[in-house]
């Protein structure tokens, strides 16, 4: 899957780019943390769903799922400016660690993006299918909040 | 009388050295206290082992499914006094603790004290693991024999003088330790079992409660939120004031890491959800009715 090559390949160019003012990095931040918040609501869905919480919809839980492979396949080229961590600027949670692991944070990505293929692959199939997919899509994000996000 | 100041003064000091001596001793359990257990049952203590979560700390870092059960240790934590390493605790009898009786491990848990009569230091969360059953010690003990055995010599700290002194920790033993509940009184089920699950074994109080400057807890804002000592940003506070879940939200919680807004636990807590994910929801939902009955630490 090329984007998974070409997102390894930006955030290291986006390592060389230099520093940009701090107020000029407002949008850049807000919109990946819009990205996440769009993680986080499709992957609600899901959740209500395989937790019993909500009754099961074939065609919300699908599209749901499609969202998250679609969304966790989105090129970040614009994204991740350098001197937009939380060491750099306030407003962000994203630790400087992200800048010096740009290959392990795009892996963490990428392993999102195969959770997201697999459960897309079972949401046709019932809500008991979704709860058995569930713990393994939501681990790949608190894999990467482990190591590149800082708590509040 | 003026010549016999300076002798007073000694003798005072004599004192007052002997009694710092006296009060820093280490003080383990006699063997006597663990021979009357029913011999440690190895399925009862893997429970033990994810709730205590041993595996945090001593498996080697990044460890991730069954690496987690070879607790070779080489975690580092850095803190102000130092940077401390989880030593090897595996099976291995010569870098291990594959030769250790059930005492030693009791009192290495229970007491912070050595085989050898030497203190632990407290980032080795026995401040929390005192409150311990016996039994789930045992069983422990049993479970972690299991193990499997891993080579890797200690790397032993690096930590700035005085910390350097491992008999200093006795003092601060006199001080912090032996404290009985932080949350005390006569809980009701499962309150109290969430109580031992979470003050005993989880150890939730040593991230989630603030420390005073010589890093003893501070049991007047009891899981209040702390600053985050393994690097940015705070530790949440986790009483019902400030969090606001009902019971079901906390055990989603702690069983898929997902909040009521569904985003996913991070930080040194993701490690929390993977170990207490493996307990029975019963569990999980002891812990949730504890969590809803902590005090509201705005009100002092
Ligand atoms: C590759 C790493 C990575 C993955 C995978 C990941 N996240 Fe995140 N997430 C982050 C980082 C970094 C931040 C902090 C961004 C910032 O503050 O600039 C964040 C922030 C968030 C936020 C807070 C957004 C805000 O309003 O500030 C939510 C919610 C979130 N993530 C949910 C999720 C969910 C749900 C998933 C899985 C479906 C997920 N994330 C997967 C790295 C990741
Ligand atoms: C090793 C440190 C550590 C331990 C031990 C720990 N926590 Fe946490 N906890 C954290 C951190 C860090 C966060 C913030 C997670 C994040 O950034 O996503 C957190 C978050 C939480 C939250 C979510 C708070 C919120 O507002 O989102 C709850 C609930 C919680 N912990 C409960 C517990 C309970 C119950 C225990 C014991 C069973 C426990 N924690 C043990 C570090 C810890
Ligand atoms: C928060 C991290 C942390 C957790 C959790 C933790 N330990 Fe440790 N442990 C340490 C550190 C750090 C030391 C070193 C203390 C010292 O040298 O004074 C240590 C030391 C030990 C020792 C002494 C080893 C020796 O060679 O002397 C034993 C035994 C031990 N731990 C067992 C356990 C068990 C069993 C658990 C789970 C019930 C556990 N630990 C949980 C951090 C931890």
């Amino acid at each position: 899957m090329f984007p998974r090559i070409a997102f390894a390949a930006t955030l290291s160019l986006a390592l060389g780019a230099g520093a940009v003012a701090a107020q000029d990095l407002a949008d850049q931040v807000g919109a990946r943390q819009g990205q996440f918040k769009l993680f986080a609501l499709n992957l609600g869905t899901l959740a209500m769903m395989g937790t019993g919480r909500a009754e099961y919809d074939a065609r919300a839980a699908q599209a749901a799922a499609d969202n998250l492979v679609a969304l966790s396949g989105l090129d970040q080229r614009a994204l991740w400016p350098a001197g937009s961590d939380s060491g750099a600027i306030d407003g962000t949670r994203a630790l400087p660690a992200i800048w010096d692991n740009p290959e392990d944070f795009a892996a963490k990505l990428v392993a999102l993006n195969a959770a997201a293929v697999e459960m897309a692959r079972v949401a046709g199939d019932g809500a008991d299918a979704i709860g058995g997919q569930l713990r393994g899509l939501s681990g790949t994000c608190s894999a990467c909040h482990q190591a590149y996000r800082a708590p509040q | 009388m003026r010549q016999r100041a300076p002798l007073v003064l000694a003798a005072v000091l004599a004192m007052l050295a002997g009694g710092l001596f006296w009060l820093s001793r280490p003080q383990p359990l006699p063997a006597t206290a663990f021979a009357a257990l029913a011999p440690g049952d190895p399925e009862r203590g893997e429970a033990v082992f994810h709730a205590t979560g041993c595996a945090g700390c001593h498996a080697a870092p990044g460890a991730s499914g069954a690496a987690r059960l070879v607790l070779s240790g080489g975690r580092a934590f850095a803190t102000d006094f130092g940077t401390f390493r989880a030593p090897n605790i595996s099976s291995d009898v010569a870098h291990g603790i594959g030769g250790w009786s059930l005492p030693e491990l009791g009192n290495a848990l229970l007491r912070g004290v050595a085989p050898d009569g030497r203190h632990y230091y407290p980032a080795f969360p026995y401040v929390a693991y005192a409150r311990m059953a016996l039994q789930d010690v045992a069983d422990l003990h049993a479970f972690l024999s299991d193990l499997p055995a891993d080579a890797t010599p200690n790397e032993g700290h690096d930590l700035r003088f005085p910390f350097t002194f491992r008999r200093g920790i006795g003092l601060w033993k006199a001080r912090y330790m032996d404290r009985g509940w932080a949350v005390a009184g006569d809980l009701p089920e499962p309150a109290a079992r969430g109580r031992y699950l979470a003050e005993a074994l989880a150890h939730c109080g040593e991230c989630h409660t603030p420390r005073d400057r010589f890093g003893g807890l501070n049991h007047a804002r009891w899981m209040a939120g702390a600053p985050n000592h393994s690097g940015d940003g705070r530790i949440p506070g986790i009483t019902p004031a400030q969090l606001g879940w009902d019971a079901q939200d906390i055990v989603i919680y702690l069983s898929t890491g997902l909040t009521p807004d569904f985003d996913a636990a991070g930080g040194s807590m993701a490690d929390v959800v993977d170990n207490l994910a493996g307990l029975a929801e019963a569990e999980l939902e002891a812990i949730a009715a504890y969590l809803l009955i902590l005090p509201d630490p705005r009100q002092d």
